[in-house]
């Protein structure tokens, strides 16, 4: 029986088996490849998304478990208008091949929107599960330092 | 689609041709759509770099941007000459062909260190690359893509811009000489501007003038830091690697290959994968299967669920058997003694030391795939890879079709590190599309079937054996065995064997700028049917661990300053080197004094025309030891974009050290032991050190960023460790032996 999504505030009806995996269902069968795999076991972040609002394994949440919105890295801003993360990312110059970013980013935008102003060792926990093999490490934690002075100055 | 792939027919084509002993240009219009600008047929002498159009400026590199920034540090190279905006500028790989041959990759050919390389060599080196032409050399690895492109890229934008200057002249009846450009547009003295989109159809007709590129002191790009191009994209989705190829009716597959590496199929029984939904088919592929499915995941479902029966590997099926075999090479005569200065007959206290060194997987983020579309007997690929000559004919080869049936786009891709230059991905890919006809079909590893299933960083045995007598070294002479890169490397690519010495061997180890007066190198190959291949810093990535921890053991026993140690070996054989050195001293602090329970170690390596030093301070936590900081300091001459420089410097020291601290590839029953990241995992972000780089620019020739960050990273860490601990590591992962703080 088709499954209905709503994915980046579009409803998507989905006829695939239930226990395809989320990541699967929006690279493989919607063509949003915005989204990546790297590992397939939750392990290296890179599949990262928001179900309602929480950043989640997509490779480990199946169709059919899939609780509220998804928002992915092509919902979260464009290159005409960015998120705030996305553009600090641009200032740094963050990417290298860029594989893992989307995940990063995804991560990072969770992170902030949790804890406003987070410090290192909040940066540590929250990232740890994002693997970044060219070793863009230094750049994303400068980059999640800046989108957070970036936000609390828009929210002012 | 590429940008180049959608360039219209109104699009002209600005090309330059380098030849033996000079450089030439032509400039012609194309008439066919890009990406055939150019018939190798025609002549493989022939560049084709720039691509002007209503939409603005292409830079065409030839070159595969795998993360290290190359395509668009080549592009700033033209832009410089051509006076357009960085903004209007775009990049793109280009199609496979011959003209985009590498001639620095001759370089690296003569059996002499790089630091003492003389004129002549260089310039007999470039010439030997030349042969990259009839080769295919059409390569991205060995850090060479600036080395290779610096003088060419800057004549490409020189020449098109006196071709467009001289369309102007003869639309404006002005002279030549009286005309500037600006932003993309040739400028008149009364002011009359005319778009280079407006000259490009005339200046293609043009015999371009051949113009030198202009001095350094008026350079108003190259060495500022421009956003890279490919940057909006990867920030926000929508950069499409070569994993995100999707096409009308496309099918994904998956591989189950024999984890027995090179060992065949002896038989399948394929029903369990054709009971999961949504598998369509299986394809035997003799050493292995591919499962063909509606998605991805329903593929690697039903790969899973099959029970193939594998024939054993053709080489010894565990790990102390294979290191057995490396250690017994030392029984036979060396293969290589690429240096041998100075008499054995030296004073001082010997000390010796054995290092053992793991294999490694690549494990770039984006598993190995391709997407292949078998259609009325052509074969068109869309492939992530580091050498697209060579997929190509390998292709052709394993179809049985002419090469010029093949057609080969080379997508953006997410890491490489030397396992893109294979074509495994590419031919798989491409049988499996063979056998459905009119259907493109997208082969993609899984994870655990890529970390299984790659041309390993060879494991390698060092036995090095020293003197210091009076506060400096004396004697150092070395013993390597391993398997030769060059030996499996060189057939798989270009079909011919290696003969002589196996230099990638050895470097990292015979050719550092140290003045020790015995200083003796030996490699010895380990012969292995085990595949191997190169890593980032190929064989510097193991030897700069052997030669700097050595250095450092050296400098223990003399009782000296490990850094001062260095900086007297190096003074006498290169300034370029101690400059290295001085500079992480005064960024780190060194002399200084540390807190209790934090310690300092160095490491310096010259790999690829480039000597990185670096300083790495490990301090004693209660949980662990946490590696904070490290400071890296690289001369590679000029250099064209610094904080893309600074990238390569940071990444490479990340990738060196998640190797040291926690990569090794095993094996057991003759199969690979590590599956997926858990088992053999990178450095993440809580284990990452804060890192400072510095740019020296002293060094009169370009050197490579890709690789050189990588060699002194595992080394400066071990260093550190024995500084804090007393604990020699002389084995590598380093987990085995310390508790870290990751």
């Amino acid at each position: 029986m088709p499954t209905t999504l709503t994915i980046n505030g579009t409803a998507q009806v989905i006829d695939a088996p239930e226990d395809t995996p989320l990541l699967w269902v929006l690279r493989d069968e919607l063509g949003m490849t915005g989204t990546k795999f790297g590992c397939g076991v939750g392990a290296c972040g890179a599949c990262t998304v928001h179900i309602d609002g929480e950043a989640m394994r997509s490779c480990q949440v199946a169709l059919g478990d899939v609780w509220g919105e998804v928002t992915t890295i092509e919902g979260l801003g464009n290159p005409a208008a960015m998120h705030a993360v996305q553009a600090a990312w641009l200032r740094h110059q963050v990417a290298q091949c860029g594989y893992c970013q989307s995940g990063q980013i995804m991560q990072a935008a969770d992170l902030l929107s949790r804890i406003p102003d987070p410090t290192d060792a909040d940066i540590d926990e929250a990232m740890a599960g994002n693997l970044c093999r060219c070793g863009t490490y230094n750049r994303i934690r400068a980059a999640i330092h800046d989108a957070a002075i970036q936000m609390r100055e828009d929210a002012i | 689609m590429s940008r180049l792939g959608t360039i219209t027919r109104r699009s002209f084509l600005v090309a330059a041709a380098a030849i033996a002993g000079g450089v030439a240009f032509g400039v012609w219009k194309v008439r066919q759509p890009v990406p055939n600008p150019l018939d190798p047929s025609q002549g493989a002498a022939m560049n084709a770099f720039l691509v002007i159009d209503q939409d603005g400026i292409t830079v065409v590199s030839g070159r595969a941007d795998m993360g290290q920034g190359a395509q668009s540090a080549l592009a700033m190279l033209v832009a410089e000459e051509l006076d357009v905006d960085w903004q209007s500028v775009r990049v793109a790989h280009g199609p496979a062909s011959a003209a985009y041959y590498n001639a620095a990759m001759g370089e690296s050919l003569f059996p002499v260190p790089d630091y003492s390389m003389s004129d002549w060599m260089r310039s007999i080196g470039g010439a030997v690359g030349e042969v990259g032409k009839l080769l295919g050399t059409q390569i991205t690895g060995g850090s060479t893509s600036i080395r290779d492109g610096y003088e060419k890229m800057r004549h490409a934008g020189a020449s098109a811009r006196e071709a467009l200057k001289l369309a102007a002249s003869a639309r404006l009846n002005v002279p030549v000489a009286r005309l500037r450009t600006e932003a993309g547009a040739v400028i008149a003295p009364d002011g009359t501007t005319i778009p280079y989109a407006d000259l490009a159809e005339a200046a293609a007709r043009i015999e371009p003038p051949q113009v030198d590129p202009r001095p350094r002191s008026e350079w108003r790009l190259i060495g500022t830091e421009v956003p890279r191009a490919d940057m909006p994209a990867k920030v926000t989705g929508t950069q499409s690697y070569g994993i995100d190829t999707r096409l009308p009716g496309m099918k994904f597959a998956t591989l189950r290959m024999n984890p027995r590496l090179g060992g065949a199929m002896l038989g399948v029984d394929t029903a369990p994968a054709l009971a999961v939904p949504g598998v369509e088919r299986v394809i035997t592929l003799g050493t292995g299967v591919a499962v063909v499915a509606r998605n991805t995941w329903a593929a690697f479902q039903g790969a899973e669920a099959l029970a193939p029966d594998w024939a054993e590997a053709p080489y010894p099926a565990d790990q102390a058997a294979i290191m057995a075999t490396l250690e017994a090479a030392f029984d036979d005569s060396p293969n290589s003694t690429m240096r041998d200065d100075g008499d054995e007959d030296q004073p001082g206290t010997e000390i010796s030391a054995e290092y053992r060194l793991p294999y490694l997987a690549h494990a770039p983020m984006e598993p190995q795939n391709a997407t292949a579309l078998w259609d009325q007997g052509r074969l068109t690929l869309w492939s992530p890879n580091q050498s697209p000559l060579l997929q190509e004919s390998r292709v052709a080869e394993a179809l049985g079709i002419d090469r010029t049936a093949v057609t080969v786009n080379t997508t953006a891709m997410g890491g490489g590190f030397g396992r893109r230059g294979e074509y495994d991905f590419s031919v798989l890919a491409a049988r499996v599309a063979q056998e459905m006809p009119g259907i493109p079909v997208q082969l993609t590893w899984s994870r655990e079937e890529d970390m299984t299933h790659d041309f390993y960083r060879p494991a390698v045995i060092a036995r090095m054996r020293g003197k210091v007598d009076g506060g400096r070294a004396t004697l150092l002479d070395g013993q390597i065995a391993g398997q030769g890169i060059m030996g499996q490397l060189l057939p798989r690519y270009f079909g011919f064997s290696a003969l002589g010495p196996d230099r990638a061997l050895v470097e990292g180890l015979f050719d550092q700028p140290y003045a020790i007066p015995r200083y003796r190198i030996r490699g010895y190959t380990a012969e292995l049917a085990l595949p191997i291949g190169p890593w980032r810093s190929v064989g510097s990535s193991h030897n700069g661990f052997v030669m700097e921890s050595f250095i450092d053991e050296l400098a223990h026993e003399a009782g000296r300053d490990p850094l001062d140690f260095r900086l007297e070996l190096a003074r006498p054989e290169s300034p370029i080197a101690a400059g290295v050195l001085e500079a992480v001293r005064a960024m780190s602090d060194w002399d200084a004094p540390r807190a209790p329970g934090t310690a300092l170690g160095v490491a310096m390596v010259w790999s690829f025309g480039t000597p990185v030093a670096q300083v790495i301070e490990v301090v004693q936590e209660e949980a662990g030891i946490r590696i904070a900081r490290a400071w890296i300091a690289c001369d590679a001459g000029i250099a064209i974009d610094p904080q893309n420089l600074r990238a390569q410097m940071e990444g490479g020291l990340i990738y060196g050290l998640s190797a040291a601290v926690h990569g090794q590839i095993t094996f057991a029953d003759g199969m690979v032991e590590q599956r997926n990241f858990p088992d053999t995992d990178g450095l993440r972000m809580p284990g990452a050190p804060r890192i400072e780089t510095r740019i020296l620019e002293d060094n009169p020739h370009i050197g490579g960023v890709g690789e050189p960050g990588t060699p002194p990273a595992a080394p400066a860490l071990a260093n550190a460790l024995f500084a804090l601990t007393g604990t020699r590591a002389r084995e590598l992962p380093l987990d085995r032996t310390f508790r870290f703080i990751l």
